[in-house]
């Protein structure tokens, strides 16, 4: 824990879609191949500062994420690095059979990067909060699904997935997330970071529940209660490894994410675990339920995505 | 290169040949798979035959040439034609044929290029090829490239809204080597096309979306040769061959008949296609 406190103080909070333009900035001066599309969001997604720097690389596909998706496509077919990005509810719904058809069951090399994940969106409603997009895309062959949790591990994600052939989601946030990740942090796709394991229990969290999870560890550290925290930041493929090892060694696992709890990664961990480590599970999210307006922090207090929440909930399992 | 009138000639009349052999490799198949999309696979077979047997630069023993000239076969469910010119270009050993839409063949339903070269990109669902095209034209335009993208779009499936979302982005980014060609054979599976949902004024849809549009009589190879030279002379903007055809072309008895559409010729009907073609010189 100390580790991670001392990382918060040092490091500013960022939203993780200002790291990802930033990062794409940086990869592009050192890539050639890389190319950026966008839906006319490029403003709010960040991707505005590539296109600055490289206007020949860039492509707005204007209010056409069908389209974009799957130009994007038709790129990676010419061998170019295709990064295309909107808000993820448009790029994992509105065009999610697009990347179906076209992206997944070709398997091509196209970098789904979107922002706005979950109610964090705030005022906007629910229109523009995705709270379905990770179990959309889940259900899809050959998709890769990482949820950074703050600003440094999004630059070593996107760095990591320009290495990695295949399509991959990133998704992303539109409010500030305190740093948690530690300066020596290695992002691996596939490979959960564990803070700490708990005896009594472990909260398995992605994106902005992860600082939520660690604050609820620190809280029940304060009552004798010992509840680790694992950043599953890749939803797929699970590190399955590391939740079996901590599920073999406690009495309860949490789930935390800004989505649904049907399909998400929620629904992931407990598929596995149900076949092979029946385990006590929770799972924190909105429960099937639409966001609406407000401003982020009402919002996660009106859906059960703060620190408290995971507190009663793991208080209230551990009694069972 | 311009032709000579006795080398276009000859021209012609090697792909008059070819494309009856195209259309009999397509009904050969079809009959032995028990399903698939006839109607369309023969609407379309002369402008494929003149795409691969004549106007595109590629290398049938190296499918990812990188020079090479693109086909998207938008309307995918006439996987049945660009499996026979693929087969007969020398893609794959033209025996394969007798696999479509069996379980493990690299012939699926509808065409997937994880499984089969000289596919470019899967497709089959409707409307989605256009959009590939354009990508493929914007990085071959980024590397200095020569070579053009052809996609082929069925009528019906220009009723789909990321068809003209598409045309909007290569009438922008001024795709001029990109050619689409549409099919239009005038009907869908419903149907009629313009009693299901007209597609009409289609040649001042395409005009208006900034587009190079030429029409012709989709079965007259010289006019399919000529309208795909003379898109080629075009800058400055993506060019669409709109090619009028008759759905089932080449067999009387599936001629213009929107039963035919996704159902295959029987053994009888096979036969009697088959003499109906050889007669036909």
């Amino acid at each position: 824990m100390s580790k991670v406190q001392s990382a918060a103080v040092k490091r500013e909070a960022i939203a993780t879609r200002d790291a990802y333009g930033e990062a794409l900035l940086e990869l592009g001066k050192k890539r050639q191949d890389i190319v950026v599309l966008d839906a006319d969001l490029s403003g709010s997604t960040k991707t505005g500062k590539f296109a600055k720097a490289f206007p020949d690389r860039f492509y707005n596909i204007g209010i056409a994420e069908q389209d974009m998706i799957c130009t994007a496509a038709g790129l990676a077919l010419s061998g170019k690095l295709p990064f295309a990005s909107t808000f993820a509810i448009f790029e994992t719904g509105r065009a999610w059979e697009q990347i179906r058809q076209t992206i997944c069951y070709s398997n091509l090399n196209v970098k789904l990067v979107a922002t706005h994940g979950g109610v964090t969106v705030g005022e906007d409603g629910a229109s523009h909060q995705a709270t379905e997009d990770i179990a959309l895309m889940r259900v899809l062959p050959n998709m890769t699904i990482i949820v950074p949790a703050d600003a440094h591990e999004t630059r070593q994600v996107i760095n990591a997935i320009a290495d990695y052939h295949g399509p991959v989601y990133v998704r992303l946030g539109r409010s500030k997330v305190p740093a948690v990740m530690p300066d020596d942090y290695e992002f691996k796709i596939g490979r959960a970071y564990t803070f700490h394991k708990g005896r009594d229990a472990n909260i398995v969290a992605i994106g902005i529940m992860v600082s939520t999870a660690l604050e609820a560890s620190k809280i029940l550290s304060q009552e004798g209660i010992d509840a680790g925290v694992i950043n599953m930041s890749t939803v797929k493929p699970l590190d399955t490894e590391t939740l079996l090892d901590v599920a073999k060694t406690c009495k309860l696992i949490v789930t935390a994410e800004e989505h649904s709890i049907i399909g998400g990664l929620g629904g992931a961990v407990s598929e596995f675990l149900s076949e092979n480590h029946p385990t006590c599970l929770r799972r924190i999210g909105l429960k099937n339920v639409f966001g609406c307006s407000g401003t982020s922090e009402e919002l996660l207090k009106l859906y059960g995505l703060t620190a408290d929440d995971i507190v009663r909930t793991i208080k209230e399992a551990l009694k069972q | 290169m311009e032709h000579t009138g006795t080398q276009r000639e000859r021209d012609v009349t090697f792909l008059k040949r070819q494309a009856k052999l195209v259309r009999i490799e397509i009904l050969k198949m079809l009959t032995l798979a028990g399903s698939g999309h006839t109607g369309g696979s023969l609407s379309a077979a002369d402008i494929v035959t003149a795409l691969y047997f004549s106007k595109m630069r590629h290398r049938p023993d190296n499918p990812g040439w990188r020079e090479r000239d693109r086909f998207i076969l938008s309307k995918g469910h006439a996987a049945p034609l660009l499996y026979a010119v693929l087969a007969m270009s020398g893609y794959f050993d033209i025996s394969i044929l007798k696999t479509l839409r069996r379980l493990g063949s690299p012939l699926q339903g509808h065409p997937c290029s994880r499984v089969l070269p000289g596919v470019e990109i899967s497709t089959g669902s409707l409307g989605q090829g256009l959009s590939v095209s354009n990508g493929m034209a914007i990085g071959m335009k980024m590397d200095n490239l020569n070579a053009r993208v052809y996609c082929l779009l069925g009528d019906g499936e220009i009723q789909e809204g990321q068809v003209w979302e598409a045309a909007m982005t290569a009438a922008h980014y001024k795709l001029d080597n990109l050619c689409a060609i549409v099919d239009i054979n005038g009907l869908q599976i419903d149907g009629p096309v313009s009693q299901v949902k007209t597609i009409e004024p289609v040649s001042s849809k395409w005009r208006a979306f900034g587009w190079n549009v030429i029409e012709i009589n989709g079965h007259n190879m010289e006019e399919i040769l000529d309208a795909l030279d003379g898109a080629e002379t075009i800058k400055g903007k993506p060019s669409v061959i709109l090619a009028y055809t008759i759905k089932g072309k080449g067999v009387s008895f599936f001629e213009g008949k929107v039963e035919y559409h996704g159902v295959a010729p029987t053994q009888k009907e096979l036969e009697k296609a088959l003499k109906e073609l050889e007669a036909n010189e």
